[in-house]
């Protein structure tokens, strides 16, 4: 259930300035990071290229390398199970579970399982899972959702960390040393993995040509967990199909260079099939997916692959959090996904960025964000989800500035209040001047100048 | 050659000075310059809410004060942007087209078209040039940090032409002000946050002014400024270009 809309969770946000800039500060820095390693690869400009004409390709034939991935997993011995929305996926999820009887469950990064709310699901039905990504264990053991899709955990500092380390997993108060904080987590996260019975893993890349996917994590936590297992459950969805494993060497470059500057993610696994004795299950999830390929304008999001450098890049989220994004997937890519899934409840995600378009620029597969923003809140207005005055007052400025004579009237009208009146304007029911000075009028507009010197 | 000059509606209304400017650094190069009187907003602010559907007005009175001229010239990115990508009228998408080609930003217009090499102006102060997001990501007026590719600056071009003056170097040489039309009052917070962090990127690195090609962030720059009781100055970039030591 949403409470605040995006601008009043940011100025919730905002109050504590000294956090945002550590926080802004923190996210520059990995895209700066992200600048170096991209300013080192000389091609980069045609990698991306090519990571967005292979997706876009894929998206256009997205049944025909389904279906011929489907094939070849189950030839290797996975079991497929489609999806068609979130509901779907976590009853297939918890009916796996079910039916081996197996409590040990542990689950790497996925933000597929975080928008399908699987853990909430399978809390319901008595069965608790520990995310063994250190970023989502820390927010998980705070009962609180990922702020960001790479780095869950990067609203919190480390003495947010050491105090829920010291709630939750006896640590020592006041501990904030990162090795003595990373260290007890490992030990904490060990024994889940070594009486690991079931995993739950996510999927970065599925290869139609081979029927295999590949799972990348910079703690290894997805292997630990998959190794162990009776049952590996790995979800995706539809859209993470490419055609041909060489495709990789493209995408793989891209990723974490995008994602935090680094030249590879540490572990890119590749999992073919189930290891002796081993069930290993892929849930395909299709969850409005479809129907976003049907959007013209929005079609491309897909292409996504989840990086995070829009995050990074976005000077709005930089400021606002995730968590004011209220969505699994925040920041501006969240704000292009999310309208399909629910378009009054994220009406607001559209509105919540100045459109200046970094966004665009870093994304590794080139999907034109901040030009998607600008058409999704077209479609939120016609689809009535703007709030009432903004509509009237839309109308009453598009009434004046049709009309030169309106206009000019108006004009000479604001510059006379402003002059002699300022307390009508300057006031705090204008949002303007709750931190900013209005402009000094001009005695006369430009108009009326060139109407005196030149004509 | 004749140009018309687009002067948008906030700068007529609130910043005369950059526009005569404009006219005058324009009528030193002897073009015909002329200013449509019935000209209004080109209907960004309605359109970048969401409200497209309401600009028809003022997509057909922009296509009625600004047909038949060589070139439009604007001292804003921003608003040259949105003519750009969504001036379009049905009944004389032709026309809208035209003018769709020819408008220009004033430093686009001086350096891709004009092919200024030289200026007689002189500005002693040491500026920081803020670049519009729609200016440069828009209509590619400098290059972006984000892309891996050769540096350029068509403001930066000009402005190396002016005696005197000193541009100073910014920790982060293009990230977004916070302005962003109705943004600035929907989402207060994070535009008066992201203002004040631009302001101080300046003030850290010894600008005396502030310069840019759009007056919209140069407006919402100056707001926190004068609020902060802060000694650096806007002002736009005609006005430095058209500057001399009197």
């Amino acid at each position: 259930m949403k409470v605040q809309d995006h601008a009043q969770a940011a100025a919730q946000f905002i109050k504590d300035e000294e956090r945002t800039d550590w926080h802004d500060e923190t996210l520059w820095f990995v895209r700066k990071k992200r600048d170096l390693a991209a300013h080192g690869i000389p091609e980069w400009e045609q990698l991306r290229e090519w990571a967005s004409q292979i997706k876009d390709h894929t998206l256009s034939n997205l049944s025909h390398y389904l279906e011929s991935f489907e094939q070849k997993a189950i030839a290797n011995g996975i079991r497929v199970h489609w999806a068609a929305d979130g509901e779907e996926h976590n009853r297939i999820v918890h009916q796996i579970i079910a039916d081996h009887d197996l409590k040990r469950i542990v689950k790497s990064k996925s933000m597929l399982t975080e928008e399908c709310h699987l853990n909430e699901y399978l809390i319901q039905k008595g069965i608790s899972v520990v995310d063994t990504d250190l970023g989502e264990r820390i927010v998980q053991l705070r009962k609180e959702a990922p702020s960001h899709i790479v780095l869950p955990a990067i609203h919190l500092k480390k003495q947010d960390v050491s105090d829920t380390f010291h709630d939750f997993l006896d640590t020592e108060k006041g501990n904030n040393d990162p090795q003595y904080l990373t260290e007890a987590a490992r030990q904490h996260l060990r024994d889940y993995f070594i009486a690991s019975e079931l995993a739950i893993t996510g999927v970065n890349f599925a290869i139609a040509e081979t029927g295999g996917f590949v799972v990348c994590t910079n703690e290894g936590n997805a292997d630990m967990g998959a190794h162990k297992a009776d049952v590996h459950i790995a979800c995706m969805g539809i859209e993470k199909i490419i055609p041909k494993a060489e495709h990789l060497g493209v995408f793989l470059r891209l990723l974490a260079r995008s994602a935090t500057g680094q030249p590879v993610t540490t572990y890119s696994s590749h999992f073919h099939r189930p290891r002796e004795g081993q069930e290993m299950h892929l849930v395909i999830v299709d969850n409005g997916r479809t129907r976003q390929l049907g959007r013209a304008d929005f079609r491309n999001s897909l292409k996504c692959i989840r990086c995070a450098a829009c995050f990074n890049t976005c000077p709005v989220y930089r400021r606002s959090g995730g968590h004011s994004y209220h969505t699994a997937v925040a920041g501006p890519i969240g704000s292009i996904l999310n309208p399909n899934l629910d378009m009054k409840a994220n009406a607001d995600l559209p509105f919540a960025s100045t459109l200046c378009g970094s966004c665009s620029n870093v994304c590794p597969v080139k999907i034109d964000i901040h030009e998607q923003l600008y058409k999704w809140r077209q479609v939120i207005v016609q689809a009535g989800y703007a709030p009432v005055s903004k509509k009237l007052g839309m109308e009453g400025m598009a009434a004046v500035l049709s009309s030169p004579a309106l206009y000019h009237f108006s004009g000479k009208m604001g510059r006379t209040t402003l002059k002699y009146a300022p307390f009508l304007v300057n006031n705090g029911f204008n949002p303007w001047y709750k931190q900013r000075d209005m402009p000094a009028p001009p005695a006369e507009s430009f108009g009326e100048w060139y109407q005196k010197n030149r004509s | 050659m004749k140009v018309a000059l687009f002067i948008p509606c906030y700068v007529d209304q609130f910043y005369p000075k950059a526009a005569i400017a404009t006219l005058e650094l324009l009528e030193k190069f002897g073009l015909d310059v002329s200013y449509p009187k019935n000209q209004t907003c080109c209907g960004q602010p309605m359109a970048n809410s969401g409200f497209e559907h309401l600009t028809k007005g003022c997509n057909s009175l922009f296509v009625e004060n600004f047909s038949g001229y060589d070139y439009v010239v604007c001292p804003s990115g921003s608003c040259v942007m949105h003519i750009k990508d969504h001036l379009h009228i049905e009944e004389n998408e032709e026309a809208a087209q035209d003018i769709r080609n020819k408008v220009y930003e004033l430093t686009e217009f001086l350096v891709d078209v004009l092919k200024i090499e030289k200026l007689e102006a002189s500005f002693p102060y040491k500026v920081g040039l803020h670049q519009s997001c729609h200016g440069q990501r828009g209509l590619k007026l400098s290059q972006m940090t984000e892309l891996v590719a050769e540096p350029f600056s068509k403001p930066g071009h000009l402005l190396s032409m002016v005696k005197g003056l000193e541009l100073v170097e910014l920790d982060r040489k293009d990230e977004c002000c916070g302005f962003g039309g109705t943004f600035c009052v929907t989402e207060e917070a994070v535009s008066v946050k992201m203002g004040k962090d631009r302001v101080l990127d300046h003030e850290r690195n010894g600008a005396e002014y502030i310069t840019a090609g759009d007056l919209s962030c140069l407006m919402h720059m100056e707001g926190i400024l004068k609020r902060r009781g802060s000694k650096v100055k806007i002002i736009h970039i005609a006005e430095i270009l058209n500057h001399h030591l009197s």
